[in-house]
């Protein structure tokens, strides 16, 4: 009973403190404060909550319960992590969005095959790609090839519908200032419209980074080596080991947030000139 | 219409691959066979072989087609085997998450456009909240809610609302705030308090925005909904599953191309509603 009265305490103070921090802002230490007190109240409502309440630990863990196991464990979630992002995501990315964006260029010339292939890449956008997984890993067998291979056709879609998109978006005034220029086809496509096209193709490859993971885990649902996090989820539901499992989710949804913060990061980089980056 | 030719042709283009595909793929087996019994085949021979086998690496486009018309019209739709009984699975499974998901979502921009504090504090972990593989923590979402004692409807539509109610809260916070300071400053002048400005303007300049988030948040829901049902009896995700472990790649490619024909029908019905509701408010463009 004292574990859930301390969490209503603590959540209605934090949530006093945030309000008075949210009415005072402008800093940019309180544009961090306050999402970080968010979380950390989250959390300390989590770990109230299931104690308060006695919840059984093969429903839902503790958090404090999945970091002692977090820390316990770093070898292996070290190697899951490897086979899963390292050679299945990130493999599978940089295919895919590589040929993605070829395709687009090599299609960017033909009006025709534009018309055809947009609305149709369009709708198998929209198609639900994840179940290819079982056939994938039918043709490529069971290690990170056959993940990769769901990555590569999850991830095209996206990058090469936004890619022409982004070929298209220079405009006319600037083509016209290239012909002027006397500037040949490619002159003009790597000086003037692949520049212009890139906060296309970052969209794209930003959808594409948070579909990269989720294509490699569910890949391994459908048969895996004894490694990978996908494995390692459905093995530990095996013997209810929760506090694994949820181990395995932090660390999907760290290297996640990662992957597409340094996407972000190089966008902004590459794409400084961009309004929406120069505040 | 001057798009249908070329649509046209790629699609052309594309099924003939496939069939080159589906040649090449199954003719190291037909060739293992005859080497089996002994015998020869001609070129002739290994075409109509690969394109008829019970097993294939890649069923070509017609076996697909009668596996999928076989599995519609081949027995009571009550049946277990009929796609359509799975399918109903599915789609029933994804239209609860799916209104779960969307009115969350609608209710938690309101609340952010509305409250600051809710704003700074939310919003970043809506953002980090869809970095979570909530897709591959189905199975002990799953077993969980099996514990629980829950249907297995609510265990794959919890996975569809998380899915389809991010894009909605995104479009939403977008579309709240889109009118510009000169119509709320319209408003102010004639009195109107925050709820007037809410149901008067806010809520019918959203729609639009409402519309296309609809159209990304279905289409989520549909898988969220095939991926919950993995380890469920029933839908086209145990279609799937099934198929993978027997082998039966006409059964899978089928539950796939179903699955494709119900989210291309899900993403024009709104897409139908979407025209209808914007001509009636008179916002068509």
């Amino acid at each position: 009973m004292s574990w859930l009265v301390f969490v209503l305490v603590f959540w209605l103070a934090t949530w006093v403190l945030n309000a008075r921090l949210a009415l005072a802002s402008g800093h940019r230490a309180v544009r961090l404060a306050v999402p970080l007190l968010f979380g950390i109240t989250l959390l300390v409502v989590w770990e109230g909550v299931v104690r308060g309440l006695a919840v059984s630990p093969i429903i839902l863990p503790p958090p404090s319960a999945v970091a002692v196991k977090f820390a316990a464990s770093l070898p292996q979630l070290w190697g899951d992590f490897v086979q899963t992002f390292v050679r299945g995501a990130l493999a599978g990315y940089v295919i895919g969005c590589g040929a993605a964006v070829l395709t687009a260029v090599a299609i960017d010339r033909s009006v025709f095959l534009q018309r055809g292939l947009l609305p149709v890449g369009n709708f198998v956008a929209a198609l639900p790609i994840v179940g290819i997984a079982p056939i994938m890993v039918m043709w490529f067998g069971f290690d990170w090839q056959s993940k990769a291979a769901v990555v590569v056709v999850m991830v095209f879609f996206p990058v090469l519908v936004n890619t022409v998109a982004g070929l298209a978006a220079s405009e006319a005034m600037q083509r016209d200032l290239m012909a002027t220029y006397a500037a040949s086809y490619r002159q003009s496509l790597v000086k003037l419209r692949l520049p212009a096209a890139m906060p296309f193709i970052f969209n794209g490859l930003k959808i594409a980074a948070t579909l990269a993971l989720i294509g490699a885990i569910v890949a391994e649902f459908f048969g895996s080596p004894t490694r990978g996090m996908g494995f390692r989820i459905n093995a530990e539901i095996g013997q209810l080991g929760l506090d694994m499992i949820w181990a395995t989710i932090a660390v999907a949804a760290l290297a996640g947030s990662a992957f597409y913060g340094l996407v972000a990061l190089i966008e902004r980089w590459v794409t400084f000139w961009h309004p929406s980056q120069r505040n | 219409m001057k798009s249908a030719l070329p649509v046209v042709s790629v699609v052309a283009v594309i099924i003939a691959l496939w069939y080159a595909g589906s040649v090449w793929l199954n003719s190291p087996w037909v060739y293992d066979q005859a080497a089996r019994a002994g015998q020869q085949v001609s070129l002739p021979d290994v075409l109509v072989a690969t394109m008829q086998q019970d097993r294939p690496v890649l069923p070509a486009p017609h076996q697909v087609i009668k596996g999928l018309y076989d599995g519609i019209t081949g027995q009571a739709i009550t049946s277990k085997r009929s796609l359509v009984y799975h399918a109903w699975v599915t789609l029933s499974g994804t239209m609860f998450g799916f209104v779960i998901g969307t009115l969350m979502g609608i209710a938690l921009a309101v609340g952010i456009v509305h409250n600051k504090a809710m704003d700074l504090s939310v919003m970043p972990w809506a953002i980090a909240s869809q970095m979570i593989p909530i897709i591959a923590i189905a199975p002990m979402l799953a077993v969980v809610m099996n514990s629980l004692g829950a249907q297995p409807i609510v265990t794959k539509a919890i996975i569809s609302a998380y899915l389809s109610f991010f894009p909605v809260v995104v479009g939403m916070v977008k579309g709240l705030r889109s009118p510009d300071q000169m119509q709320l400053d319209l408003l102010r002048t004639y009195n109107a308090g925050q709820g007037t400005t809410f149901w008067a303007l806010r809520l019918p300049a959203s729609v639009p925005y409402l519309f296309t988030s609809l159209k990304v948040g279905i289409a989520a829901a549909l898988v969220g909904a095939i991926v919950g049902e993995l380890n469920q009896a029933a839908g086209i995700g145990a279609r799937l599953l099934s198929g993978s472990y027997y082998g039966q790649t006409v059964q899978i490619w089928a539950a796939l191309f179903m699955a494709a024909t119900m989210a291309a029908v899900l993403v024009m019905a709104i897409g139908r509603l979407e025209g209808v509701t914007l001509r009636r408010m008179g916002m068509a463009r």
